[in-house]
């Protein structure tokens, strides 16, 4: 038996671990040898975030998982991430809206979480809304260098954020989960950090001469397990070599 | 003999162990330097504990860190045996010659029970709150940095949330990486000092640093990042 804090901190593991295994794939394709840190440095972030936030969750399922076991030996209907961060990379432009779609709203979650009555997630959220700050900025820079580029950047720009523009719904929607420890003042209630979230998008969104996305598709179920196609893909890849070498270490 | 208790003098001189021990990354610094040992105590089993802090949560270095700081105060327990035991023979010392971990945990706190200084065991424990920042970095730690052509990061920073202005840098970059409500002159270059840097990228080398070029001489160089 699961206990909730175990299930939210499994839920925030996943984003980041899968956002880091999909900025990863980034390596040495970047426009840039930069870019190619960059993004690799993310991913880093991410994988640290997520390291924690699994073994936490680990230890408090009480089954015994590692870290490990929890990212190389789950099958696809039990990863809880949202929709957004398994979405495909596309070109640059569409990495680069997903960042700043989702660096944006964990900006605003971890900070919320520092005020977290679970020392865990406090501590976790205290440390890493600084990292993430980087991760914001670095998505702004580039949204507004795209946006206000030239005509084919902006066309890229504009289209990457409309893409992925129906997938911020799920990131503020109030699964039982979130909401049953939002009361208790352990987790942040998602729907609290929508205005937040999307005056600062809107900001850059314009100050990059884009149009702010709009539309009622709102596609969803990351956080019950039901994933898009793509993601059997990724974990095929994530999980081929632990599976195939079990226990396999550098 | 090398048994008897871990005294309170004893623990400061395993945190100096361990604050002595390089960054395996910037060796020209110390953890010390770096503000990543918080401290060192006797465990309720009778182990040392060293509690240590990741700069970054997903620091590859950490692992590492973690295995050298075992090493330096498993080596320097045992010279504490050989050489200072007459002095901190204390209460009940030389009692059980060979008792490995005294499992009776008499005295809690800062100082342990009697044992083998050569076999007690030494563990790490990270500590994520309260959250390491570039504030915790010694001056001496600063000057070391600089002085191996690693910008130290912008001193005086309040260690609360860094905000994100929305508007571009000039070139990418003309100001600190994250251009706060207060703007701060320009990192200065560690190898000629001119104040007239860039930023190329707020990414670098080691996830703590930043890469940066100096237009006066160049040089591209790294900077820690101020967090």
């Amino acid at each position: 038996m699961t206990t909730p804090v175990a299930q939210y901190a499994l839920q925030l593991g996943d984003d980041a671990l899968i956002l880091s295994q999909r900025l990863s794939e980034w390596c040495a394709h970047a426009p840039e040898l930069e870019e190619d840190v960059a993004l690799a440095n993310l991913a880093l972030d991410l994988l640290g975030q997520a390291r924690t936030l699994l073994t936490y969750a680990g230890s408090l399922e009480g089954r015994g998982r590692s870290e490990d076991d929890l990212a190389f030996l789950r099958t696809e209907r039990e990863f809880r991430n949202v929709l957004l961060v398994e979405q495909p990379n596309g070109d640059f432009a569409m990495t680069i809206a997903r960042q700043l779609y989702f660096a944006t709203y964990q900006y605003e979650l971890y900070a919320a979480l520092c005020e977290s009555t679970d020392a865990e997630l406090a501590g976790l959220a205290a440390k890493a809304v600084k990292e993430v700050a980087y991760h914001r900025d670095h998505a702004v820079q580039w949204t507004l260098r795209l946006g206000d580029g030239t005509e084919e950047s902006r066309r890229r720009m504009q289209e990457g954020v409309d893409q992925l523009w129906p997938y911020t719904a799920e990131l503020f929607e109030a699964d039982a989960v979130a909401l049953e420890l939002a009361g208790s003042g352990a987790a942040v209630d998602p729907r609290t950090l929508r205005p937040a979230w999307e005056a600062s998008v809107a900001e850059v969104i314009e100050a990059a001469t884009l149009t702010m996305p709009s539309g009622d598709w709102q596609p969803r179920g990351g956080r019950a397990g039901k994933h898009t196609e793509a993601f059997g893909l990724l974990l095929g890849e994530m999980q081929a070599l632990h599976r195939q070498f079990p226990g396999a270490a550098w | 003999m090398a048994t008897r208790t871990i005294e309170a003098s004893d623990l400061a001189l395993l945190e100096a162990a361990a604050s002595a021990v390089p960054d395996p990354e910037l060796p020209v610094v110390t953890l010390g330097d770096l503000g990543i040992v918080r401290g060192v105590a006797v465990a309720d089993d009778g182990a040392v504990e060293v509690r240590l802090t990741p700069t970054f949560v997903g620091c590859p270095a950490t692992e590492v860190i973690a295995a050298d700081v075992r090493a330096a105060v498993e080596a320097r327990l045992v010279t504490l045996g050989g050489a200072g035991a007459g002095a901190g023979a204390g209460s009940g010392s030389g009692a059980g010659a060979g008792a490995d971990t005294s499992g009776d945990a008499g005295s809690t706190g800062s100082a342990g029970a009697v044992a083998d200084l050569a076999h007690v065991e030494v563990r790490t424990r990270m500590e994520m709150s309260p959250a390491w920042s570039t504030d915790w970095i010694s001056d001496d730690g600063r000057r070391k940095l600089a002085e191996h052509g690693i910008a130290p990061p912008r001193g005086g920073r309040a260690s609360g949330i860094v905000a994100v202005t929305i508007g571009r840098r000039a070139g990418l970059g003309e100001a600190s990486p994250l251009a706060g409500a207060s703007p701060q002159p320009p990192t200065p270059c560690p190898r000629c000092g001119s104040t007239s840097t860039r930023l190329i990228s707020a990414f670098g080398s080691t996830p703590c640093q930043s890469l940066r070029a100096c237009r006066a001489c160049g040089e591209p160089f790294g900077a820690m990042k101020a967090l």
